[in-house]
């Protein structure tokens, strides 16, 4: 019986003397932290995306605090509401962005760009785009396995079989820049998401001139500036053969769309169209007009 | 043989060997009706060219010039007139800087000597060799195509003991090298003696690998002609032509981690290479031509020509006796590290020791199965690496592990994807963790 009790006695007084010896060290060595830094954590998403360009959700936090102005900051997948709430924690202004969305800008399925040869390397885009030009001959378009799925943390790319080629789903999509890292090609870029997610861009990236590229791909840009001159907002730029369609100065009149002798520049998720009516050519003179305002 | 054959002692495999045209003499191709020469073969900056189009150049013409220490000077392969200065897809698909020049004929630069007969005395000194391999535009043709004259100036402080030529030819299928030895035994000799003059050393080794008796015996006899070149049969394994390998088994010393042969005293030439210098030096004939092995069990004629440099491979698949039906891969340089080709109109480069044209059984990659952790990949790597453990961290994106892990002594060899069983794509990925690593390393700097 004084066994048991011994060893009871000696061990929680041995507890005890160590709880002390922990609390002095503890106190001795505590690191003052700025609550507010757990606050905005609990308010950000929890992703750990590091679409901030920091590597986690706690390191953007602290960055928060110890900066002074909110410029550089931003939060992709929590948004501007996100941000909004940072800055009403910190007191300082966040600044307004708009919510971004990726698209894909290769439109060389299967059908559009002829496959000349069978590629059975090692599944990644990023091994078969530094070994050689891809199983088709154009040397800049999507190679089509799955880097960017992969690295996708929020199921918003998937790969379409049928065409080869992914597929964004805006809904899911956080603007996170995963995948445009991911692209050995530069594929993916993050456009202005607008109302009802829809997109007008230019989907190909190839620079070279148009008689070769339309030799490899039927749905290449082939830089003939059609859409540059119908253009009224200086949305679109040329340079390198190719068209680029600025998604904040685009108003998505959908002129350019039309206008493409190679159905590069896609139109998605717009109603299907009409013929012109004065009604529709009002609308054109007050998407201006907001965008002037 | 009572006495053990030398070799390297790290990893190692042994694969069939498929010497189909060890007994085919060389022969002399016919010329093409276009060569396209790329500005680019060899390792280091691009050659800037020195023609228009439009403009009539002899063989051995001088039509690009090396820029930059590492770079190697360009010579048109044929005579005939310049139609295109262009971009033009080289062996990756990808359009590199390429002169096309039409022929017509077969014309000479003057001071080149056509003649076969050997010549034997070395007139000039050490700097004019060494000038004259520089501007003959001369590479490694091991396959790596380095600029062979920058191998051949050593830094400051360091010491050359000796010079190794490798004859050691370890890809299957490959026998440019061997037939080379045979027929141009001892052209390739004299060299020899010019790089050891140049290198101010008295030893030469020559590693050959034992499959090729006849070559060993035959250089063998040739050697006891010269002073200082010693012959060593070496035993058959995969890759013993790796530079560090071959260091090896011949020296027995080990090249550092991230650091060159000069290190350990040595220097490494091909025996390709050696010919060339002295065809350089000895006729002032700059690098042309070479010897292709154009190998594959369904080819009707198995060959080894001499190509001139820019022929399509087409051209030589057809002197082969044509393409063959079933063919599922085509391949640039040897069964083990050669590339995939994906078409047929690419031009031979100075680096191309063969050309092998595969049924689609042989070539197929089979299914990828999760790692057994059978750490057979570990035990064959002449590196000592783990490859197993670099495979997934360069997927990963692990660059800075890689590193630690040092993903740069790998040679590229492919042991680990050949040996493993759970038929795993290990160099594919080591290779990209490797491009990363390299550009990380840049970045620092």
């Amino acid at each position: 019986m004084s066994s048991i009790l011994i060893t009871i006695l000696s061990l929680s007084s041995m507890g005890i003397v160590a709880a002390i010896i922990l609390y002095l060290v503890a106190q001795k060595f505590k690191v003052p932290e700025d609550p507010v830094i757990h606050d905005i954590e609990d308010a950000l998403p929890a992703a750990n995306c590091g679409g901030c360009g920091y590597p986690g959700c706690r390191n953007f936090a602290e960055a928060c605090v110890h900066t002074d102005s909110l410029d550089d900051l931003y939060c992709p997948v929590g948004g501007q509401e996100t941000m909004d709430i940072v800055a009403n924690l910190l007191g300082k202004e966040a600044k307004q962005t708009d919510p971004r969305v990726a698209v894909i800008r290769c439109s060389g399925s299967f059908e559009n760009r002829p496959r000349t040869n069978h590629y059975d390397g090692a599944s990644s885009c990023a091994v078969a785009s530094a070994l050689y030009i891809g199983d088709t001959d154009c040397p800049v378009g999507c190679l089509g396995m799955d880097d960017c799925v992969v690295v996708c943390e929020f199921e918003a790319i998937y790969m379409n079989r049928k065409t080869g080629l992914p597929v964004v789903i805006d809904e899911n999509c956080t603007a996170c820049g995963a995948c445009v890292e991911a692209c050995p090609r530069d594929i993916i870029e993050l456009r202005k998401q607008n109302k009802k997610d829809r997109h007008i861009f230019v989907s190909c990236i190839n620079t070279e001139k148009g008689g070769i590229a339309k030799k490899y791909c039927s749905v290449a840009c082939i830089g003939c500036t059609k859409c540059f001159k119908v253009c009224e907002f200086e949305a679109i730029t040329m340079g390198n053969n190719l068209a680029f369609i600025d998604s904040d100065m685009c108003v998505l009149c959908r002129r350019c769309v039309t206008e493409c002798p190679t159905d590069a520049i896609l139109e998605i998720n717009f109603p299907p169209r009409r013929t012109k009516t004065d009604k529709e050519k009002t609308t054109l003179l007050d998407a201006l007009m907001k965008r002037d305002e | 043989m009572s006495k053990m054959l030398k070799t390297f002692r790290k990893g190692g495999i042994h694969p069939a060997e498929y010497k189909l045209t060890e007994k085919s003499p060389v022969e002399i191709l016919p010329l093409p009706e276009k060569v396209t020469i790329l500005l680019s073969q060899h390792m280091g900056v691009p050659a800037i060219p020195v023609v228009s189009k439009g403009d009539t150049v002899k063989a051995g013409q001088l039509i690009a010039h090396g820029r930059g220490f590492v770079s190697a000077n360009i010579h048109s392969s044929v005579s005939g007139k310049v139609v295109r200065i262009d971009s033009i897809p080289d062996l990756t698909g990808y359009k590199k800087p390429a002169i096309v020049i039409e022929v017509e004929g077969d014309e000479w630069e003057e001071n080149i000597i056509q003649s076969t007969d050997l010549r034997k005395d070395i007139t000039l000194s050490k700097d004019e060799i060494l000038e004259k391999i520089r501007e003959s535009g001369i590479v490694g043709l091991g396959g790596a195509a380095f600029p062979s004259h920058v191998k051949l100036i050593l830094p400051k402080g360091k010491n050359a003991e000796a010079l190794i030529i490798n004859g050691v030819e370890c890809e299957p299928y490959l026998t440019s090298d061997h037939r080379l030895m045979l027929e141009y035994g001892e052209e390739m000799m004299v060299g020899i003696s010019i790089l050891m003059r140049v290198l101010n050393v008295r030893k030469a080794m020559i590693g050959i690998e034992n499959n090729k008796a006849d070559a060993v015996y035959h250089l063998k006899d040739i050697a006891s002609t010269f002073t200082g070149i010693e012959v060593f049969p070496l035993e058959v394994k995969y890759p013993q032509g790796g530079e560090k390998q071959l260091i090896k088994a011949l020296t027995g010393r080990e090249v550092p981690s991230r650091k060159l042969p000069i290190d350990v005293g040595v220097i490494v030439h091909n025996v390709s290479t050696a010919y060339a210098v002295y065809e350089a030096v000895q006729k002032n004939k700059p690098l042309i031509n070479r010897i292709v092995t154009v190998s594959g069990k369904s080819l009707k004629k198995p060959s080894n020509f001499v190509v001139r440099i820019g022929t399509p491979i087409r051209f030589l698949i057809e002197a082969a006796g044509g393409f063959p039906e079933n063919t599922g891969k085509v391949i640039s340089g040897g069964l083990m590290m050669g590339k995939a080709l994906n078409s047929l109109d690419v031009p031979v480069i100075k680096g191309m020791s063969g050309i092998l044209v595969l049924p689609e059984n042989e070539t197929k990659r089979k299914q990828v199965e999760p790692c057994i952790r059978c750490s057979k990949c570990v035990s064959v790597c002449p590196m000592g690496l783990e490859p197993y453990l670099l495979m997934p961290l360069a997927q990963t994106g692990d660059f800075y592990r890689l590193e630690k892990e040092m993903v740069l002594d790998c040679i590229e060899c492919g042991s680990c994807s050949y040996i493993c069983p759970a038929n795993r794509p290990l160099l594919d990925f080591i290779r990209l963790g490797k491009t990363e690593v390299n550009k990380i390393i840049r970045e620092r700097n």
